[in-house]
């Protein structure tokens, strides 16, 4: 009787203990937003005073961060730029990927043993290598300097295409065969039967792609040579170097939380399918 | 239902004779028609630009019209590089304080996250991965102000917590600091992310055996040892891999946060930015592919010495 009640009372503690845990450790992964929406919101000397908050002065608060982001700036132009190339590159990379995924799951064709002998081995690549040819390449096009560096190589994913492949592999022979015989066009096999069942993929991969595009730094920055074609992380990032911001850390707080709210919302958007599509590929891969 | 009900009824529509091979052209023509874009884009973004690059490092270079073969020269000149081998030891010596700490954090978070009756598991689990959800870059410029000496959040917290230490640590100054403080900044925005994985792998591994180890008296740690680990390895190499890949090109985080982006004394120097710098502030891109190749051989040769000690080769 009492060896039982020990144990459940050491089980309560364990129970006490995780969840004193995990709280802990979420507190260390969110307290960098909270801090992050409070001095954006700051003026510049306080900023030095309070961790947080003015708790004493909260008359203090200011939207002239904002503000002076928008008028200083061309970071509205920067955000636009960003989410028409990140929307963009996302929706050709995901097509793209899930119908050549589909095709190597699920049809026989020629030269695809070969085809998908080398996708692999240029899966473990480092971007890093391709850099300068890549970048001689949009040279010799005439491309430098233009949105159509970034979108179209974007639209290539070798890792994209293994991922639609491994989980196009789920979606049953007897189903597209009964879409053939009822007529559907081998188009609409891909569009209505196979992508809503890897629907998850689709999620995740969205994200993924998305996320991706929207803070990359080192491509954009190569291409790219006018101001008024950055995006976000390229206009963020000079910002620090620039003398009258480089000390301002509110205004750099307002443009980094404006730049991290776009993938917040796609996030809530997709996040019941991304977490079920990461996890599948995960424990399959 | 009534789908498949007037299929029954009214099945195929009826078609002509030249109609009908088109709809066979459609069938044997769809695959290619589906792989087609990709196969040309690979071959003109990718292949090519693999061959080209791997001929660059053959040639010194200053813009891209000049070039003169130079043979093994680059690679010759990157034996005897200082500057590159501080940017290996520097990649190398990130890349394995960041493992080190990586994979027993997202493990040791998806082992609590998994324990049986945790409650809120949802709201946890994206409390943990939202951090995965800032890009580099912007953690880059969140991390520039946490870690700002006195003011900054984490040298507050740290002043606070350890007063002999105080708050006046210079993260963006102090050489010895420059790699742990883009290790710090690389574990906020990745441990979540590995989280996730784990959890998925913790979840997949048969309850009874767990049971089955109690019954022969197996305490905590053996049961983590002998049933846990060895059910969820695929996933750890996975992870490992792919963590250890990510590390070595390490860009653009220290590239923001110092200034210049060397870092103090150079030490936080990537063989990346090495490449960048090399290739596209000196102009000499043929060394910067030889530099990439380089590195290629490193993501080889480390991921194979990876799979083999966790005997992951009999998966593959």
């Amino acid at each position: 009787m009492s060896d039982a009640g020990s144990n459940r009372v050491r089980g309560t503690l364990m129970h006490l203990v995780v969840h004193a845990a995990l709280v802990a450790l979420a507190l260390v992964a969110l307290t960098p937003f909270f801090w992050l929406i409070c001095t954006s919101f700051k003026r510049q000397e306080d900023v030095f005073t309070s961790a947080f908050l003015p708790w004493d002065n909260l008359g203090a608060l200011t939207v002239d961060n904002y503000r002076r982001l928008l008028v200083e700036t061309p970071f509205a132009r920067w955000l636009v730029n960003s989410l028409f190339l990140a929307s963009a590159q996302t929706v050709f990379v995901v097509t793209l990927s899930s119908l050549g995924g589909f095709a190597l799951a699920k049809y026989r064709f020629a030269g695809k043993r070969p085809l998908m002998l080398l996708m692999l081995g240029t899966l473990v690549l480092p971007y890093a290598v391709l850099l300068p040819s890549s970048w001689e390449l949009m040279y010799h096009f005439g491309w430098l300097d233009s949105y159509l560096a970034i979108l179209v190589p974007g639209m290539v994913s070798v890792f994209g295409m293994f991922l639609f492949r491994q989980s196009m592999l789920t979606v049953p022979d007897e189903l597209l065969h009964a879409g053939r015989v009822d007529g559907c066009s081998e188009v609409r096999l891909w569009w209505e039967i196979a992508l809503p069942i890897v629907r998850p993929m689709v999620g995740a991969f969205t994200l993924l792609s998305f996320l991706g595009n929207w803070s990359s730094l080192l491509w954009p920055q190569l291409v790219l040579q006018d101001e008024s074609k950055f995006t976000l992380p390229i206009g963020l990032s000079n910002m620090i170097g620039l003398p009258q911001f480089e000390t301002n850390y509110g205004v750099l707080m307002a443009g980094t939380l404006l730049s991290v709210v776009p993938v917040i919302v796609l996030f809530f958007v997709l996040q019941r399918d991304f977490i079920a599509g990461l996890a599948s590929g995960a424990v399959k891969g | 239902m009534t789908a498949a009900a007037n299929a029954a009824v009214a099945p195929a529509p009826a078609r002509g004779r030249g109609n009908r091979s088109l709809w066979a052209l459609q069938a044997r023509g769809a695959p290619y028609l589906f792989v087609g874009p990709f196969v040309a884009l690979f071959l003109v973004f990718t292949l090519w630009p693999v061959a080209r690059s791997l001929a660059l490092s053959f040639y010194r270079s200053a813009g891209p019209r000049a070039g003169e073969f130079v043979g093994l020269l680059n690679y010759q000149f990157l034996v005897t590089d200082v500057q590159f081998h501080l940017a290996v030891l520097n990649t190398l010596l990130y890349t394995v304080l960041y493992l080190a700490l990586f994979i027993p954090l997202s493990l040791g978070l998806a082992v609590l996250l998994n324990s049986r009756r945790v409650r809120f598991r949802n709201v946890f689990r994206f409390a943990f991965f939202s951090t995965h959800l800032v890009g580099q870059v912007f953690v880059a410029v969140m991390f520039y102000l946490l870690l700002a000496p006195r003011h900054g959040l984490v040298n507050r917290a740290i002043g606070t917590a350890l007063p002999w230490v105080g708050s006046e640590i210079y993260w963006r100054a102090d050489p010895r600091l420059a790699m742990p403080a883009m290790v710090l900044a690389s574990l906020w925005i990745n441990v979540g992310y590995g989280m996730i994985y784990f959890l998925a792998a913790l979840q997949n591994v048969d309850r009874e055996l767990y049971e089955a180890a109690q019954v022969d008296g197996a305490g905590r740690w053996a049961r983590f040892a002998h049933v846990t680990l060895p059910g969820i390895r695929p996933v750890l190499v996975f992870v490992l891999l792919v963590g250890t890949i990510g590390a070595l090109q390490l860009f653009e985080l220290p590239y923001v946060f110092f200034d210049p982006p060397a870092g103090p004394g150079m030490r936080a120097l990537t063989i990346v930015m090495y490449l960048y710098q090399q290739g596209f502030e000196t102009g000499n891109i043929g060394y910067a592919a030889a530099i990439g190749w380089v590195l290629v051989l490193f993501i080889f040769g480390i991921s194979m010495a990876q799979l083999k000690v966790s005997g992951a080769t009999e998966d593959l």
